[in-house]
């Protein structure tokens, strides 16, 4: 099935003086490939430079662990590529930097992730390593060894650090007796005991052909792809054996934990209910959040807290949806004697947002800047794999990005305004690092 | 160690920017080279177009040939403080008309500093690129500042502060480094400034900057994406072209560098340290001031020395001798002036900075000796030039490395040539560079520990 992704908007709109069209079109094509194998990916095929970018995940990640032993998933990802198959890890690293590929495998709470990139004139000797990497990992002693101590050094660093605090006591606050609430890169007491037995338990689980999605884009064809996830992915196991992992949602609003350390800036996370990918409700929340805390420099927040009173060098908030849990997230950091003010002014910001909605002309502006700006995550091979590929994990369909623009333009000022009631309806769990004056921990109120 | 400053500090912006230094390339080796035109407005504004037909985006880069190094004595941070203040609108566009209209368009944009240069970008759809060229230029002379907008700025920067360095102890053994490092020239004085200078920043001290710095003849427009270099040839002359050059701008001359001749050592003691670190810098030549072939050997010297999970440096420290979790190294060789070769390595628990430095010693005084072998000059090269290949799939890349090097004392021909001149380089010159220039009295080693009372002094 081939989808054409174009024109998407036509307009042109006169501001003061300039004259602007918000006109993204691409000629880009996706392709749906099936493997002969039954292998599924979706395709860019772009031949003019001689590269290919593929982008992979496996559903499952961090929240897959052992509940005793946070960080299995987080470790296997740091030894797929330190030895596989005939190579020892020094012999793979090796071969890698020879064949100028680039493989990279990370997790999250919800996703083992792999990206590759490779030359043309290199590509079997590239996906040969991939395959070795995914099928035939060699978890030899001496690099476990080696990886958990690097681990482990990561994760002393984390005990000081105000932002990995800030994060971490958020986490575990809002997710307590459930995987959200563990910390993916492990802990200091679990690290120690993960051993050759876990990380070979959790590669046979959760790297399957049945929770695979795969993209690529670049300089290979459908047909040459086919063959290719046949031969990289076609030797896993074909069901994945996933835990069942409960729907939550956060514990703590209301809530607010203050954590003493020694530092002139506070660090604050602050995190609440949000809105599910699938919700009817989710583009008004999206656009929503745009207004008031979105990437660019025009939010409310940024207004209100940087530009106006220069009391943060930063603040932001965006939605985070989970597969088992819809969350809406801010964060900023403030020098100890202005924290408690910048905390007010978000919330409060918050409130009126959810009280008053965004106005006619706020929610047109941001309309047109997040259909103008998807285009712009469309300009290299890898953030084409990204974006193709988390489309698949959401499971928004593969003519997705045609239907994104309608989606946004369809949402009315009060579908915004019922959406801005649902971001962090239930209070906020609060979390803040330093010596910030005048905050205190405090329960929810009544 | 903030090298490169931001205006808003997204991992987008800092992540794509630190990618810049990791390794200073320009055209492919199997791929087409990029169609790369350059030429000067009448103004003296140097324009550099690189086509990229596969989206229609373009990034819009204007860079300036100032960086925090051309600050006066006394006004550290100046250059930095002014590109925050760059966002508070002119006369004709009062802010936020800018930044609100790039994100009507859906665009996104940013700006940075460094020693050597100062950027402002937006990456847009290419029908919106005359309205940037337009809003830019205006604001290249047309600055309007008052004390409403510069106050709060001013504690926006000293919040940018807090977060990159005083928060961060390794940002701060970073900065002491670099001071310690340079004995005359500014390149030793941190971008962001020192503490108690940037708080005496005022709106005059920037204005002054701004009117000294900010003229066409000293700025380098670079356009990269779906565009012809004829198109923007003829909206940078309906835009740029007709601004008038407010300011003379002569050789940028800084106070050099005496010979090194000691070895230091300083010691960063932060009670939040609980994983200590070594980190040494060599004054080195930079592309620009090295002799021919001289900074290139670096490059490779670099590699050889300290990519991560391949280098000499991991393989003795990490692997063979297991003394370190991580140990790696760096060029940094984009400077107008000197540059900085790195090494950084992380101890593991039982293992003291100073037998970690000795480790360290060995590993340069054994690579000195016995030198480099031709087989690891030719993988260490191939590899590098695939990055050339790579970069060419990214505009914003692409366009960074164009305007670093005309910002700093090089040349399109140079990055078209990178390649061939990285082939160029032989195991001999890797050999001479590293007995030339890892001389450890060309360097300053820094030590990120907990407490000076008790644990890893060098006796």
């Amino acid at each position: 099935m081939t989808f054409r992704l174009r024109n998407f908007v036509a307009a042109t709109i006169a501001v003061i003086g300039a004259t602007i069209m918000t006109q993204p079109a691409t000629a880009t094509t996706i392709e749906r490939v099936v493997s002969p194998g039954g292998i599924e990916a979706w395709l860019v095929h772009e031949p003019s430079l001689p590269l290919v970018a593929m982008s992979f995940a496996f559903l499952g990640g961090a929240a897959e662990d052992p509940a005793e032993k946070p960080g299995v998933g987080y470790m296997v990802a740091s030894l797929l590529d330190e030895g596989a198959g005939e190579l020892d890890s020094k012999a793979f690293q090796r071969r890698l930097d020879d064949t100028a590929t680039e493989l990279r495998f990370s997790v999250t709470q919800d996703y083992f992730y792999g990206s590759i990139r490779m030359l043309s004139e290199q590509r079997d000797q590239s996906f040969d390593l991939l395959r070795l990497a995914l099928n035939h990992p060699r978890f030899d002693a001496d690099a476990i060894a080696r990886i958990r101590e690097e681990v482990m050094s990561g994760l002393r660093r984390e005990t000081t650090d105000p932002g990995s605090i800030a994060s971490q006591t958020w986490w575990r606050t809002a997710f307590p007796h459930h995987p959200y609430g563990q910390p993916n890169n492990g802990t200091l007491a679990s690290v120690p005991t993960i051993g050759l037995t876990d990380l070979q338990t959790y590669t046979g689980r959760m790297l399957a052909r049945s929770n695979l999605k795969v993209a690529a884009v670049g300089d290979i064809d459908a047909a040459t792809l086919g063959q290719t996830l046949d031969r990289v992915f076609g030797e896993l196991p074909a069901e994945a054996k996933p835990t069942t992992i409960r729907d939550r949602t956060l514990q703590g609003g209301g809530k607010r934990v203050v954590v003493s350390l020694n530092v002139p800036q506070s660090v604050v996370r602050m995190g609440g209910a949000g809105v599910p990918r699938k919700d009817p409700d989710f583009m008004a929340a999206y656009i929503v959040n745009h207004i008031l805390g979105g990437g660019s420099f025009t939010s409310r927040l940024y207004g209100e807290v940087r530009e106006k009173r220069g009391l943060v060098y930063g603040v932001s908030s965006y939605l985070l949806t989970l597969r088992h849990s819809a969350l809406f997230m801010v964060s900023t950091q403030a020098s100890n004697e202005h924290t408690r003010e910048a905390v007010d002014l978000i919330e409060a910001a918050i409130r009126r947002m959810a009280d008053e909605g965004p106005t006619e002309a706020e929610l047109s502006k941001a309309k047109a800047y997040l259909k103008g700006a998807y285009v712009l995550n469309l300009d290299t091979s890898g953030k084409i794999a990204s974006v193709l590929l988390q489309n698949q994990l959401d499971d928004l369909g593969i003519d997705y990005i045609d239907r994104r623009q309608r989606m946004i333009d369809a949402v009315t000022v009060d579908d915004a305004r019922r959406a801005a009631k649902r971001l962090g309806a239930g209070g906020l769990l609060t979390t803040v690092v330093g010596e910030p004056k005048d905050l205190a921990s405090r329960e929810p109120g009544p | 160690m903030p090298n490169i400053l931001c205006r808003c500090w997204s991992a987008r912006a800092v992540g794509g920017l630190a990618v810049a230094f990791s390794v200073f390339a320009g055209a492919a080796q199997a791929a087409p080279k990029p169609d790369v035109a350059h030429f000067t407005l009448d103004n003296g504004l140097e324009v550099v177009v690189i086509p990229d037909r596969r989206a229609p985006v373009v990034t819009h880069m204007v860079w300036y040939k100032v960086g925090a190094a051309d600050e006066t004595p006394g006004k550290s941070g100046l250059a930095h403080f002014l590109e925050h203040l760059m966002f508070k609108g002119t006369a004709k566009n009062p802010a936020p008309l800018f930044s609100q209209t790039v994100a009507f368009v859906g665009g996104q944009e940013n700006a940075f500093t460094t020693q050597d240069y100062t950027g402002y970008f937006q990456r847009v759809s290419r029908e919106n690129l005359k309205m940037l060229m337009e809003f830019e230029s205006d604001r290249m002379t047309g600055l309007v500042l008052n004390d409403q907008a510069v106050v709060p700025e001013l504690k926006v920067v000293l919040e940018e502060y807090n977060q990159r360095v005083a928060n961060n102890p390794r940002a701060r053994l970073g900065e002491q480094i670099d001071a310690a490092l340079y004995l005359n020239h500014p390149y030793g004085r941190p971008v962001i400034g020192w503490r108690h200078e940037i708080e005496k920043l005022t709106r005059d001290d920037a204005l002054a900057f701004y009117r000294r710095f900010y003229t066409p003849a000293n700025a380098v427009l670079v356009v990269a994406g779906d565009v012809t270099a004829d198109a923007v040839r003829t909206m940078a002359e309906q835009t740029y072209g007709k601004v008038a050059n407010v300011a003379k701008i002569g050789p940028r001359h800084r106070p050099q560098e005496p010979p090194s001749v000691a070895v230091r050592h300083v010691t960063l003691a932060d009670p939040r340290v609980q994983q200590p670190t070594l980190q040494r810098e060599y004054l080195v030549p930079s592309s620009t001031t090295a002799k021919p072939g001289e900074g290139e050997a670096l490059e490779v010297l670099s590699f050889i020395l300290g990519r991560s999970n391949t280098g000499r440096l991991h393989n003795a420290l990490v692997v063979e001798r297991g003394l370190a979790v991580s140990a790696g190294g760096w060029y940094r060789g984009t400077a107008l002036d000197s540059a900085q070769f790195g090494i950084i390595a992380t101890p593991k628990p039982a293992v003291t900075l100073p037998k970690l430095e000795d480790a360290v010693d060995a590993v340069i005084a054994d690579l000195v000796a016995k030198g480099v072998t031709p087989d690891e000059v030719e993988r260490a090269k191939s590899r590098m030039i695939a990055d050339a290949i790579y970069a060419q799939d990214s505009q914003a890349t692409m366009a960074r490395w164009y305007g670093m090097a005309l910002t700093t004392g090089s040349t399109v021909e140079k990055v078209l040539n990178w390649p061939d001149r990285i082939r160029a380089v032989t195991a001999d010159a890797v050999n001479a560079a590293a007995k030339t220039w890892l001389e450890k009295r060309r360097s300053v080693t820094g030590y990120l520990i907990t407490d000076t009372r008790r644990e890893d002094k060098r006796t």
